[in-house]
């Protein structure tokens, strides 16, 4: 089998399910619907073999990194691991000639292969290539990634997003963070904790001591700072934090009768955008990072609130209730009309911006349950991808392929819990979230995710 | 939807009865004191309700506000408006806070768990806001009333039912008293 054929196989089915027109090749008419079993993708088969320990302290680097690279993988559902069991040689040396004829034979496709070194100064080095199995040849020029050997995860994450990127030709997601909000407590004093971890939920800290509430943080672009609300002056109050530091300081000088809340970064990380309520009523505003000033967007006796930029930065998409339940509305900066974009039936709230610039991603309420889905800019082609209780708050991969939310259960002992699904509806995830020793045995919950961009 | 109608209307019910607890005549009925002329009716005579005394409240105090008048009104689904029911209740914490210019009020607007959270956070601010206005329309001095909203954050009640979402969508008068008073 060729695999070029195959990639090609995966990308248009791929594409096609995102709506997105391949060149001729683009096999649907029509808008897409919420199917989950519509359309299943034949995984590409791919064999990970453990990397080569090529000096004895780095062993366990590098059955780690193996482990790593192959859940970064097979979590796509794009990809599927032939077991090591069924592999008929094995690699034990990273520059060792491949024999392609024992990984055709049990069908791999791809073929990963990898080393790590520990150097006496503790860095880690880990080498990996990556091989078109029934081509015979290797699929790009392999990578080398160095640094200290704490950052093994981000090594294994990073080798992954290049084997992503080869076979779909788009980025990957792998080496990114999820910030988010820790929730404990009972229901009705709930602790929340700004709180961030690697994608895949490993490495969590918490960035505040749950003494106040904290919602909704959103990263800058270069994924150093974050934006958030929170109740630290008793009431909600935007605020950044540097990520690194913990450093927090007030987006503006806010008078006590005002509330902020729903802020996002622009763009280029220039200027935020955000809700402002003043006597009961709330309007969109945008502040300039640079000169501290801020500009209202919006001037209605409606709210008006979740505002999102284009990837452009020229538009926002935002929800309103100006015509009489909540909807999603575009316009252009500075001083566009609103334009609405949600025509379904229900209320749509949180509407964010694809980094492709394609879709927006919303959250719908329709008939007493709650759907995360995904519409075009002009609001044709609306499709739910999830369906329960209450799904709310979807966050984009930087890649704009699939979208991380939160999933609460109802009654006096739920709570929320992060997901992840596909743009195509598929591979619904359960994101479980760490638990530290700090913690104690009580239940712990998470909301409002935030997708970070990819690190460098 | 019914269920939700027959709720309001029991809370609106119930609101304006403690409101008619305010009326002097009302409370000295209850006492079982002979002062007031007998107009309590026939319910006078029985010594056993001096027991009932402990349920008084000095109508100074911040417990008379919270338990009596009520410090908490309610609002229907997505709704801001003060029902005919909660403003009986606002005109009980105006006339208190007119009566009692130590104190200052907080008003918390808080929103049921079905809407997003930046939408509730919005919702709840206009509810307070609603509830502010109601009470600076009777009088109540701007500069002693301020707003806050929580949204879904903190709600009353925790099930997922009707018969808890009303009770979480609510403004909450919190009152406290200036320093030094």
């Amino acid at each position: 089998m060729n695999l070029n054929r195959l990639f090609t196989a995966i990308f248009v089915a791929c594409a096609s399910f995102a709506g997105f027109s391949v060149g001729g090749a683009s096999a649907q008419d029509g808008p897409l619907k919420i199917d989950i079993t519509q359309g299943v993708i034949e995984p590409l088969p791919y064999a990970a073999p453990a990397f080569v320990a090529e000096t004895p302290e780095a062993a366990r680097f590098a059955e780690e990194i193996a482990n790593v690279v192959r859940a970064d993988l097979t979590g796509t559902r794009l990809f599927r691991e032939i077991p090591q069991e069924a592999h008929i040689s094995g690699v034990s040396s990273f520059d060792a000639p491949v024999q392609f004829s024992d990984w055709k034979a049990i069908n791999a496709a791809i073929l990963i292969t990898g080393s790590a070194r520990l150097g006496e100064d503790g860095t880690l080095e880990v080498k990996f290539r990556l091989f078109d199995v029934f081509a015979e040849k290797p699929l790009g020029a392999g990578s080398r990634f160095s640094g200290g050997a704490e950052h093994w995860r981000r090594m294994a994450h990073k080798a992954a997003d290049a084997v992503y990127a080869s076979v779909t030709g788009e980025t990957g997601y792998f080496d990114t963070r999820v910030a988010f909000i820790s929730e404990s407590g009972p229901k009705d004093a709930r602790v929340k904790r700004l709180s961030i971890m690697d994608y895949d939920g490993a490495d969590l800290h918490y960035l505040t001591e749950g003494n106040e509430i904290v919602l909704a943080p959103r990263f800058s672009p270069d994924g150093k700072d974050l934006i958030l609300t929170s109740y630290e002056t008793g009431a909600p109050r935007v605020q950044l934090m540097n990520v690194e530091t913990g450093a927090r300081r007030p987006l503006a000088q806010f008078r006590p009768d005002e509330m902020a809340f729903a802020p996002r970064f622009s763009p280029d990380g220039r200027r935020v955008v955000y809700s402002l309520t003043r006597n009961g009523n709330t309007d969109i505003y945008e502040t300039d990072l640079d000169a501290g000033e801020a500009r209202r967007l919006s001037n209605s006796a409606a709210i008006d609130t979740a505002p999102s930029y284009s990837p452009d930065g020229k538009w926002i998409v935002f929800e309103s209730d100006r015509s009489g339940g909540p909807q999603l509305y575009i316009r252009r900066l500075p001083s566009g009309e609103a334009t609405r974009i949600s025509r379904g039936r229900g209320q749509y709230g949180t509407p964010v911006w694809s980094p492709r610039g394609d879709f927006v991603a919303f959250t719908k309420q329709l008939a007493g349950r709650f759907h995360i889905g995904v519409m075009r800019v002009d609001g044709s082609e609306e499709r739910l991808l999830t369906e329960s209780f209450l799904d709310e708050g979807p966050t984009w991969s930087p890649n704009g392929r699939v979208l991380m939310f939160f999933r609460e259960t109802p009654g006096a002992q739920g709570g929320p819990t992060l997901y992840s699904v596909d743009l195509t509806g598929r591979n619904l995830r359960r994101q479980d979230t760490p638990r530290l020793a700090s913690d104690g045995d009580g239940r712990l919950f998470a909301s409002d995710p935030a997708w970070g961009p990819l690190r460098e | 939807m019914m269920n939700q109608l027959k709720f309001a209307a029991f809370c609106a019910a119930a609101a304006a009865s403690l409101a008619a607890c305010t009326d002097q005549s009302v409370l000295d009925g209850l006492r079982g004191g002979g002062s007031s002329g007998g107009s309590a009716g026939g319910a006078g005579s029985d010594g056993n309700i001096e027991q009932q005394t402990d349920l008084d409240y000095d109508p100074a105090t911040p417990d008379y506000f919270n338990q009596v008048l009520g410090d908490k009104i309610f609002f229907a689904v997505d709704e801001s408006a003060v029902s005919p029911g909660a403003s009986a209740v606002l005109d009980g914490q105006a006339r208190w806070l007119l009566d009692n210019p130590g104190y200052n009020a907080l008003i918390e607007g808080h929103a049921d768990e079905r809407g997003t959270r930046e939408y509730n956070l919005a919702l709840g601010a206009r509810r307070a806001s609603a509830a502010r206005d109601y009470l600076v329309s009777l009088g109540v001095p701007d500069h002693r009333l301020q707003t806050v909203t929580f949204g879904k954050e903190r709600p009353a009640a925790v099930c997922s039912a009707e018969s808890c979402w009303s009770q979480n969508r609510r403004a909450v008068t919190v009152i406290s008293a200036l320093p030094g008073s």
